[in-house]
């Protein structure tokens, strides 16, 4: 149920955005949803996209530091509390987050679906699926997306 | 008549001595220094190898004739193996300013000693000071040879020391006021500090009782001399030293302020390409090279100080006769001094090594925004050095900025950058950008 995300190194300065997602875009690689991370001097860049394997190609060619980083993927009910709920699952099974994001790709109806990192994303996939948190995998969030 | 900023008061006769009679004096004290040099194994064996007699060194020119010493022949005679006196008769130890892993002693017997702070009493005296002065030091005491260095050399002139040392510039200017203190001692770059701190707490130039400040141990300019001189409202003087020659003193200023004459009594200077290591001609930029006159616990031969600067053999008009050294216009190597302390990019690659396991591309950067150098070093992240979580990264950074200091004893700001951002100049990294404008042309 997991899925590869690419982190990519920026430096804090102007350029530094728009350069990977150039290289993503000539390549005719769509990002599906991003997020990022900064400290005054540097950020991180995080990535899903379908190819993955392809994207990190492009990106170190371009001589981008690329890292590939597993991160589940959570439908979450898109109601008042519905994080909230799944949050708590998250907690009784004692897993740490590290970060979080939207998935910015419509879901279905009555959900959002979140991007999570978490320590130990195996262990982390199976104690969540055995409390009844819909993780969605690959396959299904690419489908979503249309890619 | 010559007009000076003050009065012009020489301490000792040798200052003046005419050009013959130093010739005289230099060459008996040059054989009588090679003799003594030949109780050090490493000074004779290179001294053999040249096949240089003692007969053959009758004047000052024949300093030529020796062979040359470098740091590296500290390093590799640690602790204490260039000692020309059995180790009883020394009387002090003191240190090379740099922090590096192994510092480079050198070693005083008591008579050094008397020598030495007489030699710093000369440029004190020639700058201003006076019996009835109070002289704040606002220099590290320690094994740095600045701190003590200056405090013998203005007891050694009968006027008070207030030995603040370092650190804690608003308590510094305090000290000074509060006990008025008329001359104020430390790097040049340190006085700009003290005199915007002073500023910050509301003191005008004149509100401070100091009146003439005595400054070395880093390079520095006639822009930053008139800076401090209307922050502080005094006069300021250069002086030269090295740990390795003897300290401070070895050159100072006098009310001519148009260069710092060599105290050639007790040192011959040399001032050399560094390339082919001949002579340059007056006037023209080259290293300089010292050997000892009268040192008895370490006596030197030819130390070459990678310090770059230019001869000025014309007459003064203050009637002192000693040749003057122009200001340190660079170095023949690539280290830097920093807030006073040697620093080589070295070091810095050193600490990434201990981080990172092999050293990354790297820049240092050097400016002086304020009054203090800033140093930046960009460090270009390596894709196995890449993490995906931002407190890896932070944690990754501040390990860097840890070791450098532990290395250097230099704080440093560290950037990370991406990779091949910095500039490489045909094939052949480029370490260091000096921003500072430390050597003026």
């Amino acid at each position: 149920m997991k899925i590869r995300q690419l982190s990519l190194f920026l430096e804090n300065r102007p350029g530094q955005l728009r350069v990977p997602c150039q290289v993503l875009g000539d390549a005719g690689i769509d990002i599906l949803t991003l997020s990022l991370a900064d400290t005054q001097q540097f950020g991180i860049l995080r990535l899903i996209v379908k190819d993955h394997e392809r994207a990190k190609q492009v990106l170190e060619k371009a001589g981008v530091v690329v890292n590939v980083t597993d991160v589940l993927a959570v439908d979450v009910p898109d109601r008042p509390g519905g994080l909230a709920e799944v949050l708590q699952g998250f907690e009784a099974c004692g897993l740490g987050i590290e970060y979080m994001y939207a998935y910015s790709v419509r879901s279905r109806g009555e959900h959002a679906t979140l991007v999570f990192r978490l320590s130990d994303p195996d262990r982390a996939a199976a104690l969540l699926q055995a409390r009844g948190v819909r993780l969605v995998g690959a396959a299904e969030l690419f489908a979503r997306a249309g890619a | 008549m010559a007009r000076f900023a003050l009065e012009n008061r020489i301490l000792d006769p040798e200052e003046t001595l005419d050009r013959d009679a130093l010739a005289a004096l230099q060459g008996r004290r040059l054989a009588d220094t090679v003799r003594r040099a030949r109780a050090v194994p490493r000074y004779r064996k290179a001294l053999e190898a040249l096949g240089v007699r003692d007969e053959d060194l009758r004047g000052p020119a024949d300093v030529r004739r020796l062979p040359f010493t470098v740091k590296d022949d500290l390093r590799q005679s640690y602790p204490l193996g260039l000692l020309a006196v059995p180790r009883e008769q020394v009387a002090r130890i003191h240190g090379s300013s740099g922090t590096t892993g192994r510092p480079t002693f050198v070693a005083y017997t008591r008579r050094d000693l008397e020598t030495w702070s007489g030699l710093v009493a000369r440029f004190l005296v020639a700058g201003g000071l006076r019996p009835e002065h109070t002289v704040h030091v606002a220099f590290g005491y320690g094994l740095f040879t600045g701190g003590f260095g200056l405090h013998y050399g203005i007891e050694r002139v009968g006027a008070a020391v207030v030995p603040s040392g370092g650190g804690n510039t608003p308590r510094q200017v305090r000290l000074i006021c509060d006990l008025s203190a008329e001359v104020l001692i430390c790097t040049p770059s340190y006085a700009l500090h003290v005199g915007e701190v002073a500023r910050a707490e509301g003191l005008r130039p004149g509100d401070l009782p100091l009146r003439y400040g005595h400054f070395g141990g880093e390079p520095w300019t006639e822009e930053m001399r008139g800076e401090i001189e209307r922050s502080l409202g005094i006069l300021a003087f250069n002086n030269y030293g090295l740990s390795e020659v003897i300290g401070p003193g070895v050159a100072g200023e006098c009310p001519a302020r148009d260069g710092m004459h060599v105290q050639e009594d007790h040192f011959i200077v040399e001032c050399l390409d560094p390339v082919t290591l001949e002579p340059v001609p007056d006037g023209e930029v080259g290293e300089l090279v010292f050997t000892s006159l009268t040192k008895e616990a370490m006596p030197v031969l030819r130390y070459r100080t990678r310090d770059l600067a230019a001869l000025d053999r014309s007459p003064c008009p203050c009637g002192r006769t000693g040749v003057r050294m122009s200001r340190v216009r660079g170095r023949s190597d690539d280290m830097l001094i920093i807030r006073g302390v040697n620093v080589f990019p070295s070091q810095v690659e050193e600490a990434l090594l201990r981080v990172e396991g092999t050293a990354p591309h790297y820049l240092i950067e050097v400016s002086r925004p304020g009054a203090l150098d800033e140093v930046v070093v960009k460090v270009e992240v390596r894709p196995e050095d890449f993490r995906d979580e931002m407190r890896q990264m932070v944690e990754l950074r501040d390990r860097i900025d840890r070791e450098i200091h532990a290395v250097t004893g230099i704080r440093m700001i560290v950037e990370l950058v991406a990779p091949n951002t910095l500039e490489r100049s045909a094939g052949k990294a480029r370490r260091v950008l000096d921003h500072r404008k430390v050597a003026p042309a």
